[in-house]
């Protein structure tokens, strides 16, 4: 078996005194698309904000490459490619889209790769080139999106992981954003999906988990999870 | 003098403060726009860069060297104002402020006030510096005359209203400084950050921003603006005290409330308000009167637009 690029093992979590992730495992490998599913108020947001040491895990481990990340600052687990897409889109409202994108680079001295990467964002999300004067607040939430997922790839990752890139957006553009997702994973993206829209990201995805107030208790492949009743009746609605 | 001429005369002299005010104003402004504290220990930090520039100002000796070796000193008393606010303001972060970052905004105001103090305080123990510029530390609590280093003559030559090379001195010292403040916050890496950490700070965790290093920045330029204005304001009004921090601070922060604050070109729109404001009343009204209108003109604005001058829901913070 290959080392996985991203291995989560048991991580406990608390704001103050309550503690909302009470032992979370899962793996991710190179090249996958893999989702966490689970509902509201899960722990799912959290696990990606342990992940990335933006709150500190009260025990358990997060390896990313084989190196933990246990004590790392926010912006060197982002240099080593560990990047997310923010719940809420959270892009910078009162600042242009060409800004955003140019934060999104902020620890980035490669100037013509940046460039580079600048042209791939503007391929895949045309809307980002031409609205790039415009205050990143005046874009639809659709857009919004795009952009927060744009921002996050300024910054090169070798894992995204996003946190509900569907919440409150047309349906049309949920398909266009998942294509997206779907196309970057071919480019050689790795990606970590946590959806509330559970058909959505198991269609999406080669494996998937579900975690449930603060446990990850199934995971496995996603076609079977599709297919599993206690997920059907739990988060598919069937 | 004709009325029009005094009317020009406070004019002068309003503005000249205005800037001055405008300076500190925007140091508050813009810690309030990347944390909002209303860092109460600005205006003291303000006040001891004017008792490090006069500790220079004796101990180098700068009243006996020659004119033009003069504004050399001038120079070296504003890089070394300057760097000294910007040092503590930063420590005060560090020390006061950092630790409470997740905590109530009420324990950080508190803290402020507490830092305010020991500041005020520290002012107090310094004028009692046995130097010859403090008049021998005798009087600790006494204002301080600032030595006239710039010469006093009138730059209009015999009209009766008068400009000052002071006045020029002001204007030379900080709009080049609010210059380089919008562009830094408008157009450099640096800047995109701080305005990142000023809307969103998670967000702004999320792209890989270091954030307490960006805030411990801002309140180091804040503090530095501050240092700049210390010494102006004692090359202009050549007296400084240990208590002129709480009222430079008064009306800096009412500046900064008038304009918008979080606002830049608020805070110095505020300035320039509140400082010919004052010259008006003492004029036209009464010394004493002076801060009762500038007061009432900042709880009218609470009152009728509490996002000052420039400010509204869309203002850009920093």
């Amino acid at each position: 078996m290959t080392v996985p690029i991203l291995e989560v093992k048991d991580v406990h979590a608390a704001y103050g005194p309550v503690e909302v992730l009470r032992g979370v495992s899962l793996s991710v490998e190179a090249g996958e698309i893999v989702a966490l599913i689970g509902s509201n108020g899960a722990g799912k947001s959290t696990t990606l904000l342990a992940i990335s040491q933006i709150i500190t895990p009260r025990s358990g481990d997060v390896r990313f490459c084989g190196e933990s990340m246990i004590g790392l600052r926010g912006d060197q687990v982002i240099a080593r490619g560990l990047v997310q897409v923010p719940e809420g889109r959270r892009v910078f409202a009162r600042m242009s889209v060409d800004e955003n994108l140019k934060l999104g680079a902020y620890l980035r001295d490669d100037i013509t790769a940046v460039a580079d990467d600048l042209r791939h964002v503007h391929e895949l999300f045309p809307v980002l080139k031409d609205r790039g004067g415009q205050l990143a607040g005046t874009l639809s939430g659709g857009e919004q999106q795009m952009l927060a997922i744009g921002r996050a790839l300024m910054s090169r990752p070798k894992l995204l992981m996003m946190d509900e890139p569907s919440m409150g957006i047309a349906p049309l553009l949920v398909t266009r954003i998942f294509s997206a997702i779907r196309e970057l994973n071919r480019g050689g993206l790795t990606v970590l999906l946590v959806e509330q829209n559970a058909r959505g990201a198991l269609g999406l995805s080669s494996r998937g988990y579900v975690i449930e107030t603060g446990k990850v208790t199934i995971g496995g492949d996603a076609q079977d999870l599709l297919r599993d009743d206690r997920i059907r009746s739990a988060y598919l609605g069937d | 003098m004709q009325d029009y001429e005094v009317f020009l005369q406070q004019l002068i002299t309003g503005l000249s403060n205005g800037m001055i005010i405008a300076l500190v104003a925007l140091g508050y402004t813009m810690v309030y726009g990347i944390i909002e504290l209303i860092n109460f220990a600005h205006g003291d930090v303000f006040m001891l860069g004017a008792f490090l520039a006069l500790t220079l100002l004796g101990a180098l000796g700068m009243e006996a060297w020659p004119s033009h070796w003069q504004l050399a000193g001038v120079a070296i008393m504003l890089l070394a104002s300057a760097g000294f606010c910007g040092c503590l303001n930063w420590s005060l972060d560090r020390v006061a402020y950092r630790p409470l970052r997740r905590a109530s905004k009420l324990s950080l105001l508190v803290s402020a006030i507490g830092c305010s103090f020991i500041c005020t305080n520290l002012g107090l123990f310094w004028g009692g510096m046995p130097m010859e510029v403090f008049a021998g530390g005798v009087a600790a609590a006494a204002p301080k005359d600032f030595p006239q280093l710039i010469p006093q003559f009138n730059i209009l030559g015999e009209s009766a209203i008068r400009i000052v090379p002071a006045d020029v001195a002001v204007l030379v010292v900080t709009v080049p400084l609010m210059i380089a403040l919008v562009y830094l916050v408008k157009r450099t890496r640096l800047g995109r950050a701080m305005r990142a950490v000023a809307q969103d700070a998670t967000a702004a965790a999320l792209m890989g921003i270091p954030v307490d290093r960006v805030i411990g920045i801002t309140f180091f330029i804040g503090g530095a603006l501050g240092g700049f204005a210390s010494v102006v304001y004692a090359l202009y009004n050549n007296t400084i005290g240990f208590q002129m921090g709480y009222r430079a601070g008064m009306d800096a922060f009412t500046a900064a409330v008038l304009g918008g604050i979080g606002s830049l070109p608020g805070a110095v729109l505020g300035g320039l308000t509140i400082g010919c404001v004052r010259a008006m009343s003492d004029q036209y009204v009464e010394t004493r009167w002076t801060n009762t209108i500038v007061f009432g003109i900042l709880i009218l604005i609470l009152i009728f637009r509490p996002s000052g001058l420039l400010g509204s829901t869309r203002r850009e913070k920093v």
